[in-house]
């Protein structure tokens, strides 16, 4: 029994969306190294928090967008993916301010 | 890859049946789907960390004055400040860093391991799948490495107060367990031990799914199968195993 392998066609490297991505990674420890740098020049308090989480969410909004290619889906997927996060938000919201009334020690 | 342009005949939806109207093939949207469960697991755990930390009063005072003790929350910088082979320097979160960067850069290795599967171009796949598995081993040693740094503890320990046979007495603790450690309330190290072990068992998982990825693809299994789709779903998980390192490395060592 004889398989025929079938025709590979190999493309050439798209150059142009290869250096999007190392862009994308640029950014990526651009914003950690900023991070970095926050951590050590500010005082600990509400608003370096607040500034640690919209790093994060530029972070996080690079890698699912780009890296995992959701901003090309199609919107139902785009939106069936991000809208579900809303709980998310909520849990934080909810459960932090619920701690912050309760004594532990 | 998978984008299919949904032919609709006119009157007819995109729901009627016979196109995909995700515009993605089934495995990559349960893929999602998974990772949008996964994403709700990590959350409830990391939320949780923010609720027990913010019910424990932190350390108020000048950060070179900071002292560990159960009665306040460590600061992390204070924890997270030794690199392997160096003793004695103080180096805060320095180690912590080189991970995250380690980890991003496997991102990119694996985006461009999908980039040229969709190209068929399997030696470029082969190249970046293994570039992609030695940086998911290099984080996974470091993270051995911190966390054996983490159990062993360092410098003197810290005096903890407990009460034995209605006794004050004062014990010098070592080092960290479930039970106690000398950062910190025990919640504390807890945390460390969940949060961060939950989400190296999500990269060793990642890098078995990868070697099995480059495997298949050195072995022209994906040759054969005419397309490169499997390299697409891993990557969207190891993707996935970065982006909840981003938020752990945010609210676990930096806030």
């Amino acid at each position: 029994m004889t398989h025929q392998e079938p025709q590979i066609v190999v493309l050439p490297p798209n150059k142009e969306k290869i250096k999007k991505l190392w862009r994308v990674a640029l950014i990526l420890l651009l914003v950690t190294m900023g991070e970095f740098i926050i951590a050590f020049t500010l005082p600990h308090g509400p608003a370096k928090t607040f500034l640690f989480v919209i790093l994060t969410i530029v972070k996080a909004g690079y890698i699912v967008g780009e890296f995992m290619h959701l901003k090309y889906e199609v919107k139902v997927l785009f939106w069936s993916v991000l809208i579900p996060m809303i709980f998310i938000a909520w849990m934080l919201v909810a459960f932090v301010y619920e701690g912050t009334k309760i004594v532990t020690y | 890859m998978s984008q299919t342009t949904a032919a609709v005949s006119p009157g007819k939806s995109v729901w009627d049946g016979g196109t995909s109207p995700m515009g993605v093939s089934y495995g990559k949207l349960m893929m999602w789907f998974f990772l949008m469960s996964d994403a709700f697991t990590f959350s409830g755990l990391l939320i949780t960390y923010g609720m027990v930390r913010s019910s424990n009063p932190a350390y108020i005072g000048p950060v070179k004055d900071f002292f560990f003790a159960t009665t306040h929350w460590p600061i992390p910088e204070k924890v997270y400040d030794a690199i392997p082979f160096v003793h004695g320097i103080e180096l805060p979160l320095v180690f912590v860093g080189f991970m995250t960067f380690v980890l991003i850069m496997s991102s990119v290795t694996m985006v461009l391991a999908v980039e040229a599967g969709h190209r068929m171009d399997r030696q470029a796949v082969e190249k970046w799948m293994l570039w992609t598995i030695l940086g998911g081993l290099t984080f996974l040693s470091c993270q051995a490495w911190e966390w054996t740094h983490f159990i062993i503890g360092s410098g003197e320990g810290t005096p903890m107060s407990e009460v034995v046979n209605g006794q004050w007495v004062q014990r010098i603790v070592q080092g960290a367990n479930l039970h106690e450690n000398q950062y910190g309330p025990p919640a504390f190290a807890d945390f460390f031990f969940f949060i961060t072990g939950f989400h190296g068992f999500h990269v060793f998982s990642g890098v078995l799914f990868n070697w099995l990825i480059y495997y298949n693809a050195a072995t022209g299994v994906y040759d054969r199968r005419g397309h490169y789709e499997m390299v697409e779903k891993v990557g969207l998980y190891w993707h996935f195993v970065d982006l909840v390192w981003v938020f752990v490395f945010t609210f676990f060592y930096l806030v």
